[in-house]
């Protein structure tokens, strides 16, 4: 098996595709469809809320990356918070969802 | 009692159109009375796959806002006098169908018919809904590709949710189709298998049908498949596809062209 696998490993493309389609999917079943919304994307709308309620956040002055996987996902949010004490503005926030779903 | 089917997929170009006018050709060639219908208003095909653009006079949404009646607007396929064809309108508004239209009308065609086989547009919009409103069964046309699948993946999601059945809390059979496949790219590992899309889906597989030219040739003359080249590797598989919703168990095979030895090596049994 390793022996066809190994001779085949450049042109098997089939098995990336399968891989990709059963994590996005995983996602995808839980959050479209049915009105329920991404536990991520819910996060990073609440985790925004609460910050904004204490300071005004540049919207440009925002970055946020996602990347889903199959056995855990991250959830990274950059924001920029100008005016804090020590002059420097910058505060991240980084949350990890593992996901027993 | 008829059986209403809807052919559907989410993406577009996967084979609806050809899968309905196939399935509806081989159902009809088993003796029942079939009527395929249209549901892509504004971009109607099923009438050129079929070969009857030139006869068509009324269609659904003439029939749903009382301008014709039902009987005015069926067409009937010259060559199997018990199919019929009810095509979709040109209409550029999207609000042509209404809930209540489509129920009435799928009622008359129901008392008509042994098989109503709805042809869906694609995407998720209110089309696509209502064409699958009234189905007692679905077959859900995909081809060995990560968007197709994703998209059927939707589609089946929206089977479960949106149909009348679903409404009424009962159970909306759902079949497979995997259309375009190659047998030999799969055995590559260069397309998804029948294998890896069964395990993504998980939904029972009612056939194969193999890439092949006949599939344009019969679209250009205005044939299904099924009629135009009946021995051919993809109108086997429709006939026995259309066989299986039937009821009937046969196994599934990928139908190759009669040629011997690579006949039997490329005969794979799947599900």
């Amino acid at each position: 098996m390793s022996f066809l696998s190994g001779l085949f490993q450049k042109k098997s493309s089939a098995p990336v595709a399968r891989d990709r389609l059963q994590i996005l999917l995983a996602h995808e079943r839980t959050s479209v469809g049915d009105g329920k919304s991404d536990l991520l994307i819910q996060l990073q709308k609440e985790i925004m809320e609460v910050i904004r309620r204490h300071v005004s956040v540049d919207q440009d002055k925002v970055q946020v990356k996602l990347d889903r996987g199959a056995s855990c996902s991250m959830l990274e949010i950059d924001i920029e918070v100008p005016g804090l004490t020590d002059g420097k503005s910058a505060s991240a926030g980084k949350a990890v969802e593992k996901p027993d779903m | 009692m008829a059986q209403v089917l809807v052919v559907t997929s989410g993406k577009g170009g996967v084979g609806k159109t050809t899968t309905t006018a196939a399935l509806g050709a081989a159902l009809a060639k088993t003796g029942k009375s079939v009527v395929v219908v249209d549901f892509d208003v504004g971009l109607r095909n099923l009438d050129l796959v079929m070969g009857a653009e030139r006869r068509v006079v009324f269609d659904l949404v003439n029939v749903i806002q009382g301008d014709a009646k039902l009987a005015q607007a069926l067409i009937r396929d010259k060559r199997l006098e018990n199919l019929s064809l009810l095509p979709a309108s040109q209409t550029r508004d999207k609000d042509a169908l209404t809930a209540e239209g489509v129920a009435k009308v799928m009622a008359e065609l129901k008392e008509k018919f042994d098989w109503v086989v709805c042809d869906s547009p694609a995407g998720i919009e209110r089309g696509a809904q209502l064409a699958m409103s009234h189905a007692d069964q679905a077959v859900i046309v995909t081809n060995p590709e990560v968007s197709s699948v994703r998209d059927s993946d939707r589609i089946i999601g929206m089977l479960d949710s949106t149909t009348e059945k679903a409404k009424a809390g009962e159970k909306m059979p759902k079949h497979l189709l995997l259309t375009r496949y190659d047998p030999a790219r799969a055995a590559r590992g260069e397309m998804l298998s029948v294998d890896d899309v069964l395990e993504i889906l998980s939904i029972p597989l009612i056939g194969i049908i193999p890439e092949s030219q006949e599939v344009l040739t019969a679209s250009n003359v205005g044939a299904p498949v099924t009629l135009a080249a009946p021995d051919s590797p993809p109108a086997r598989a429709y006939i026995e596809a259309a066989r299986r919703l039937t009821g009937e168990k046969i196994d599934v095979t990928v139908p190759t062209e009669k040629k011997g030895l690579f006949d039997w090596l490329f005969k794979r049994g799947a599900a």
